[in-house]
This record gives structure tokens, sequence and C-alpha cells, in this order.
């Protein structure tokens, strides 16, 4: 009893429970096993690959540099310009998205105008809507407008983020106090410069969260991408190693190299949101939390 | 939907504002001006795609006589239609087995992840959530390969054992093979919510517990879990809402499991095959409409029977 009221009572002290422990060995053993499986088949050259047994070891040819070289330079190139065109609508979709979420989830939060009770109740419902039972009609409303096959008809529709409003509306009620809102006011700052200058900076981390949540789901769509775009230099990195997939196994002979492509891109194309999820981890965490899901 | 109603402090700054009109009608002006910006893309993008839906699925074009006016024909024809109606069985049975699954794993490893505090557990809670930044694209397709005689190490450990490697991709084991894909992919973000959630629990909580002679069982299921059931609830409903609309996975996996995954595997392939393969639209349309019904109806069904518990709605 004693020594368990001083766990409470002081700082956290480290709990190590080894069966837990162990069971959350085997977890991660689970959860890399792909990863696994990707790293050491890229270094594998196509008669390795296909040699059989071994598939989770490396076999006596490592070749990553031969076999990024083939990938990057694989028809004219056309992987770099995928992880590119990836990039674009992840940033450009993000990014927007962020700037739309923020600037109405705090105008949801700070404001009362007239409609917005109701307005708040459509966005919320909007998170139910199937998004890819929207895709559908904007692809015919985009093709009246010329717009299919173009980035616009990838970036536009990835503006629209329910979710982010709905996070961004929380965050900015809970954390954002009227108070200090009013004393700006009463400085005399404007409307635009109160938000700018005073809240903005306070919502930060729910807007790092809000950020990397938009971006990553541009980033990961295929649905959007794949039926809007014909040009596969406009494809994103998904759609592009999905179109791999399907020649690959489509002609099973004489497509080797293409599996060994599909297998590094799949490592490649990984690895930028990896990075990104592990750098801005400190910012994501924090929002996550407050995002409000109590 | 019961978010605005919500218990909120006494506004200080309503006063002020009661002073003058004029003040009222420049706070409904600088609303609309930040909302604004989103209310056109929401209006452009999701209202106008879904009433032009609902129009174009109210429609049919026939080889003779053009297209004409059907009221609610194409929904008939979809719910008789006996692809539509397979794919739409097919994804309710996957939700009912896949949502269970993923949501115990996700609240037992965020469990653990609160009580176990070493070095060890932070760097499992990282790899965990690893799946979520891979595109759901990647994941069937690395799976994909996983499950592949040619490829995939199945076969070398099951012929170890001298036994025959299971076929993930074949007819009967195809839905194992996917929802160990979807398992793994989605896991580690629901894991991330409970878990930010049972962080911002009071652990004076935990303690008071303890004082009336709860063991960590009891704190774990009589209190931990109680209090984040909201967010329980929020992760549910979206895992509902995208396991119905299954699309990316089999997709993808139909390349490698020719003959077991066909076009109408799920509503929302049957609908992309007509909509882009057929040029069928108005079909297309109505069967993206009445898959909308059903995430609808069934999200409405689960809200209500976990009424009583606090909403995140």
């Amino acid at each position: 009893m004693a020594d368990r009221t001083s766990v409470t009572a002081g700082p956290r002290r480290p709990q190590r429970y080894l069966p837990l422990q162990i069971l959350l060995g085997f977890m991660v053993i689970y959860f890399l096993v792909p990863f696994w499986w990707v790293i050491v088949n890229s270094s594998k050259d196509a008669p390795g690959l296909f040699s059989g047994g071994n598939t989770l070891w490396f076999s006596d040819q490592i070749d990553y540099l031969g076999n990024l070289r083939q990938l990057f330079t694989y028809d004219g190139g056309i992987y770099l310009r995928w992880i590119l065109n990836s990039t674009l609508y992840a940033l450009a979709g993000g990014i927007g998205a962020t700037i739309l979420s923020v600037m109405a989830g705090y105008g949801f939060a700070k404001y009362r105008f007239a409609a917005r009770r109701f307005s708040f109740a459509v966005v919320l419902g909007a998170l139910m809507v199937p998004a890819t039972a929207l895709v559908i009609p904007t692809f015919i409303m985009f093709s009246r407008l010329g717009l299919t096959n173009t980035v616009w008809a990838v970036i536009l529709p990835s503006l629209l983020n329910p979710f982010g409003v709905y996070l961004m509306h929380v965050y900015a009620r809970d954390a954002v106090p009227d108070e200090l809102l009013d004393a700006a006011r009463v400085d005399g700052a404007g409307e635009v410069r109160t938000f700018l200058q005073i809240a903005l900076p306070m919502m930060r981390p729910a807007v790092v969260t809000v950020l990397l949540l938009s971006a990553v789901a541009s980033w990961n769509n295929y649905f959007l991408p794949l039926a809007m775009l014909s040009d596969n230099r406009l494809f994103p990195v998904t759609v592009g190693l999905g179109l791999w997939q399907g020649i690959a196994s489509a002609n099973n002979t004489g497509t080797t190299s293409l599996w060994s492509l599909i297998i590094l891109g799949s490592l490649v194309s990984v690895l930028p949101l990896i990075i990104a999820f592990f750098s801005l981890q400190r910012h994501w965490r924090g929002g996550l939390s407050v995002g409000g899901l109590r | 939907m019961t978010l605005l109603t919500e218990k909120r402090a006494p506004r200080a700054h309503k006063e002020t504002h009661k002073i003058r009109g004029k003040v009222h009608l420049r706070e409904h002006l600088m609303g609309w001006l930040f909302v604004g910006p989103f209310g056109v893309v929401f209006l452009a993008f999701l209202i106008a795609p879904l009433l032009y839906a609902l129009y174009l699925s109210l429609f049919q074009k026939k080889l003779i006589g053009g297209t004409s006016f059907v009221l609610f024909d194409n929904y008939v024809k979809a719910f008789t239609d006996p692809s539509f109606l397979s794919g739409a069985w097919f994804v309710i049975r996957f939700s009912l087995v896949a949502i269970p699954l993923q949501i115990v794993i996700a609240l037992a490893m965020a469990l653990i992840l609160d009580a176990v505090t070493s070095l060890f557990a932070r760097f499992s809670r990282l790899i965990i959530f690893l799946p979520y930044a891979i595109p759901t694209v990647i994941g069937a397709v690395m799976w994909g390969f996983l499950y592949s005689k040619g490829f995939g190490p199945l076969t070398d450990i099951f012929g170890l054992f001298g036994a025959d490697a299971p076929d993930f991709l074949s007819s009967n084991l195809i839905f194992y093979g996917l929802l160990n894909v979807v398992t793994w992919q989605w896991v580690g973000y629901y894991m991330i919510i409970l878990y930010a959630a049972l962080q911002g629990v009071d652990p004076t909580l935990y303690e008071a517990a303890r004082m009336d002679g709860a063991g960590r069982w009891q704190i774990a299921l009589r209190i931990k879990i109680p209090l984040i059931a909201p967010a329980l609830i929020l992760i549910l409903v979206f895992s509902l809402i995208g396991t119905l609309q299954f699309f990316n996975e089999p997709q993808i996996l139909r390349y490698l499991a020719a003959g077991t995954i066909g076009s109408d595997f799920t509503p929302n392939m049957y609908a992309y095959q007509q909509a882009f393969s057929l040029a069928n639209f108005n079909y297309g349309s109505a069967i993206s409409f009445a898959l909308g019904g059903i995430v609808f109806i069934c999200v409405y069904a689960f809200l209500f029977f976990t009424r009583k518990r606090r909403s995140f709605l």
C-alpha cells in the first residue's frame, strides 16, 4: 500500500511490467514485418527476387544503388514526377485545407453570427458523408468545366476538411479565452489583427495537427486522383504504383524488373511522411490530445 | 448533434456587445468573414456534388430515347441488383468483424502504453503508429507481396512444418487477408487517439480508486474505459464510415488476386466501375447515394444505441 501511494504521489516513476513489454515486443514485430520485407527485398536484383526462399533475408547481392538508379530513370524518370506530384498535392491541399479550417473553426467558436448553430450542425453532419460518394458528381462537374485531368481536379476537392473545422472549433473554444480577445479589442486591435497575433499563436498545436492530418489525407488519396486523372504524368505516387502493380500482374513474364521497381518504389514513397511524422511528433501529439476528443 | 448545447461559462464580452446594435452587426459580419471561405468550398465540393449526384441518380440513359427521368428506378434496380447487394453485405459483415477487432487491439495497446512507461514502450508506440503514415495503397501493395506465393515468406515458413501455406488471396481467405491489412493500417491511429485521451485523465482519480481498494484491472475497466468513451465512440464512427466505403485495399489486391476480387466486390468498387469503366454515371451515382444512405443509417443506429454515453457530436 505504502509503495503504491508513493508511485502516484510523486512524479510518475517508470513502470515496467515484463509480460506486457513482451506482448508489446510481439506487436512491434508484427507492425514491422511489411517494412522489413520491403527493405530486404528492395536490395535484391531481379534474379535474387525470383529465386525463391530467403524472402525475409538479404541475398548475396545487395544493390540498393543500382535499383535506385533504375527506379529514378525508368520511363523517363516518371517515378520522381509522381513523388513531386504527391508533394504538390499534399502541400497545396494540406495548407489550403488548414487555412480554411483554422479560420472557420475560430469563426464558429468566437463569433455569435446568424445561422451559426445551423451551419455548424451541417458541417458536423458532413463528417458522415462518404467522401468517395462525392467523387462521381465532382468528376462530371469538373469535366464540364474542363478541369479533369489537371492538378486542380485533385487539389480543389482536398481543400474540404470538415473534421479540421471541428477540431479547430473545439480547440479555439477551450484554449483561447474570450477575455484576452476582448482586451486586445479594447486596446484598439482590429478583428483580423486579434486573430493573427493573439489567437493564432495560442492555437498552434491544433494548427500543426490539422496541417499534418490534411497533408496525410492528400498524400494518401487514391480514389479521387484515380478517377480524375488520365495522364500518368499527373499521377500521385499512390496511383502510379497502383498502375505499375496492374501492369506487372497482367503480364507475369518479362516484367520482372517492374516488380523490383514497385518494391523499392513503395519503400521510397513512405519515407517522406515517416520523416515528417517523427520530426513533428512533439507538435501533433499535443494537438491530438487537446483536439477535444473528450 | 448536441455538441452545441454543452454548458458554457457566462461570457463576459456578450454584455459589451449589447451596448449598440452596430457592434452586433459587426459580429455577424466578422463571423461570416471567417467562416465564409470554408463555406464556399463546402458548398462547391460537398453540397453541390451531393445534390448533383442525387439529381443524376434520378435519370437513366438508354440507347434508344436518350436520357429520361425515372424517379427512383435506379434505386429499385440497385437494391435488387445482386452485385450491389453482395457488395453491401460484404462491407457490413466486414465492418462487424474488423471494427471491434481493431478497437479492442487499439484499446488494449493504449491501456498498456498508459501503464508501462519504459523507453521500449515509447518506441513501441511509434512503431505501432507507423502504418498510419503509409498510404493505404502502399500498405495493400506490401501485404500483397507478403501474401503472394512467389515473393512472400508464408510458403517457406509453413514449409518448415511440412504444411501448405494458406493463400490469403484465395476466395476462401481473402476476408482474413483484407482484415489483416486494415488492422495493421489503422490500429496505430486509433491507439494514438485513445492514448491521448487516457493521458488527459486526471491521475488523482486512479489514486482515489486505489484508496477504495480497486485493482489495476478494475481501474482500467471501471474508470479508464468509461472516461475515454467519447473518444471510443468517435473512432468507432470514423472506422464505420471508412470501412463501409472500402475501396483502396481490395482495388489494389485484385491485381494479385485475379478472380477472387471482382469489380463489384464492394459497393464503392461497383460504383467506380459503373461510372468510370462503363460511363454509366446515373447508375454509379445511385449506387454511391445508396451506399451513403447505408452509411447514414448505420452511423445513426450506432449513435442511437450509444446515446446514453456522452457523445462527441
